[in-house]
């Protein structure tokens, strides 16, 4: 009996030196984050680490994003505390967040870290970010099965990527991420999903993930498909010369709308919708 | 001597303001009066009042005294009233060095940790100290007033020119560049607020002590000459002076449009003095147009904020305007 009891006390004591110990998790600036507990109260400050956060279904966790975090329509409820760039440091504190997810870039990490709240700088560029990401949170919130969401995630693209017909693979595509001509890259999340639709992206991978090229370039690339959002679609085919190019001759042209661009350019969890997305275009307009 | 007393009307008069502007400042935010209220037993409320408004009320009006302060002394060093801190290329130096810490984050460990230890304030303090250095090799020196109002130019539009390369070569951090030219006080502690104050009362015990020689430089190079002032050992330290409390400015808050320019003509609208007491007033100035800026900025659409840049430029801009027309008359003007 008494060796059961010490033999219980000693599985008590583990059991609880396991529990102080807490979560530990280390962000993309290299930082360790230690936590008593999993994080009950969070603020994020970036769309696709908000996506990530209800994909692992723990949206309910969320007290504040950022005024650009709009899907799932839930998190449009919560109080808004600024953008990533200008986070408004105050809302965010009256929040009383266990922790706060944003970008690395953002100047409000070491304004918030003197403040005693814990930040998790993370800034997902690529989908491997994203697959990195999900694995953090994943530990973060001590949700077990994230690998095998992001396995689900990752098998659907893979899906839409073999229901595309093999025409798709002789298309040549240019894909405009904004106005001044800046191109999603072959080292850019959307053009990592090209590459995995099979489409080839008439962009160079020497010029890197958003080179902002001439517009000559293109005219000589003769793209047979365009990709745009419908923000900087204005004036696209009176650009000089543009006109003869063969994806605006023959109208084929994909105008996603804003909601669209958003799933498109986000590195997140939304990745098989994307693939979703650019496979409808492919088909519609590339191989009509 | 009546310049004097009217110079410290003005500026018990300033300072009164800034109270007023401080306590009011404390009281505005997302939460507003709420957190006043409620700091004796709610420790986020307390924190968010002592630990965020109080700084950040502050720290603008820190900042904007080093601004008016430097506004003052470029004015005055430069005998030319268009001249404002930036001029020196700090300003394009420091957002040079942000712009090339955003770059670097993220491209190899090396350079990630490197960019975490100095931080964007140091990668800025850090570039507005080498514009100036860039601006004052380029001019050989601090002889020659025009030349080195040239080369702050040139250094401007090179370094202006250079960050806009960098950020082209990475475009994903256009938005915090854009961030950090529109200018915030949102992001300023304690801390910030020590060090800027630290190195506002030593730019201004320097600079109000060497007044004099500016009040002579305002008869002409050949006459301060003649006066047997030391002129160029001055204008070195005035540069200094210049350079750090600009840097130390531009670093914690970015790049803040207007108030060091329009300080001085404020001041100078109301009473003429001598630089001595202009460079201090200026300051006083600098402080309230700032503070006044960040808590209009936010106030406006709380619970969000507008950049506090962008406010400064309207306040002030307008009052100025106001100014110029009421006294358009012969002989006036500012």
């Amino acid at each position: 009996m008494t060796r059961f009891c010490s033999f219980l006390a000693l599985c008590l004591l583990i059991g609880g030196a396991a529990h102080a110990a807490g979560v530990e998790v280390t962000d993309d600036r290299g930082v360790t984050v230690t936590l008593a507990q999993t994080p009950q109260r969070i603020v994020s400050l970036l769309p696709s680490l908000t996506e990530t956060v209800c994909e692992l279904g723990q949206c309910e966790r969320l007290v504040g994003v950022d005024r650009y975090s709009n899907y799932p329509a839930f998190v449009r409820t919560l109080p808004q505390t600024g953008g990533g760039i200008d986070p408004n440091i105050e809302a965010i504190v009256a929040l009383k967040p266990d922790v706060v997810l944003m970008a690395t870039s953002s100047r409000g990490v070491q304004r918030l870290e003197s403040l005693g709240v814990k930040v998790l700088a993370m800034e997902p560029k690529s989908s491997a970010d994203a697959q990195r990401v999900m694995g953090k949170l994943g530990q973060l919130l001590e949700v077990p099965d994230a690998q095998r969401i992001w396995r689900a995630i990752d098998a659907s693209v893979s899906a839409v990527a073999q229901a595309l017909p093999p025409g798709a693979r002789k298309l040549r595509v240019y894909y405009e991420v904004s106005a001044g001509g800046y191109a999603a890259g072959t080292g850019s999340f959307i053009g990592e999903m090209m590459a995995r639709l099979g489409v080839q992206n008439i962009v160079a991978p020497s010029l890197g993930p958003f080179p902002r090229v001439n517009p000559e370039y293109v005219v000589r690339a003769n793209p047979d498909l365009i990709m745009i959002g419908s923000r900087n679609v204005q004036g696209l085919e009176t650009r000089p010369g543009w006109r003869g190019i063969r994806a605006l001759r023959e109208r084929r042209l994909c105008v996603f709308t804003a909601d669209e661009s958003d799933v498109l350019v986000r590195p997140g969890p939304r990745m098989a919708e994307a693939a979703r997305l650019m496979a409808r275009c492919i088909t519609e307009k590339g191989l009509k | 001597m009546s310049g004097a007393r009217h110079s410290l009307w003005l500026g018990s008069a300033l300072l009164i303001a800034a109270a007023a502007v401080l306590l009011l400042g404390a009281g505005v935010g997302s939460t507003g009066f709420d957190s006043v209220l409620h700091a004796r037993h709610d420790p986020v409320a307390w924190q968010i009042l002592w630990d965020i408004r109080l700084p950040r009320t502050l720290g603008a009006w820190v900042a904007g005294g080093l601004l008016g302060l430097a506004g003052a002394v470029a004015q005055g060093l430069f005998r030319n009233p268009l001249a404002d801190p930036y001029l020196l290329g700090s300003a394009s130096g420091a957002a040079l060095g942000v712009a090339l810490a955003l770059a670097l984050f993220g491209t190899t460990p090396f350079a990630t940790q490197w960019a975490v230890r100095l931080g964007l304030t140091g990668a800025a303090f850090t570039g507005a100290v080498v514009g100036v250095v860039l601006t004052l090799a380029l001019a050989k020196g601090v002889q020659h007033t025009l030349r080195l109002l040239l080369a702050g130019v040139i250094v401007g539009v090179v370094l202006g020119a250079a960050r806009d390369l960098v950020t082209i070569a990475s475009p994903d951090t256009l938005q915090a560049m854009q961030g950090f030219m529109l200018g915030s006080t949102g992001f300023v502690g304690w801390a910030a607020c020590g060090v800027m104050a630290a190195m506002g009362l030593a730019a201004l015990l320097v600079a109000a002590s060497l007044g004099r020689v500016l009040d002579g430089l305002a008869l002409g190079e050949a006459t301060a000459i003649s006066l047997g002032l030391p002129l160029v050992a001055v204008r070195a330290v005035l540069v200094a002076v210049l350079a750090l409390a600009t840097g130390a400015a531009v670093a914690q808050t970015g790049l803040i449009a207007f108030v060091g320019l329009a300080s001085p003509h404020l001041v100078r609208s109301i009473l003429k003095t001598t630089h001595s007491r202009l460079i201090v007033l200026s300051a006083l100035m600098g402080g309230l147009l700032l503070m006044a800026a960040d808590v209009l900025a936010r106030w406006v659409i709380a619970p969000q904020e507008l950049p506090v840049g962008v406010l400064t430029a309207v306040l002030g801009g307008s009052y100025l305007l106001w100014l110029m027309h009421r006294r358009r008359r012969p002989g006036g003007g500012l």
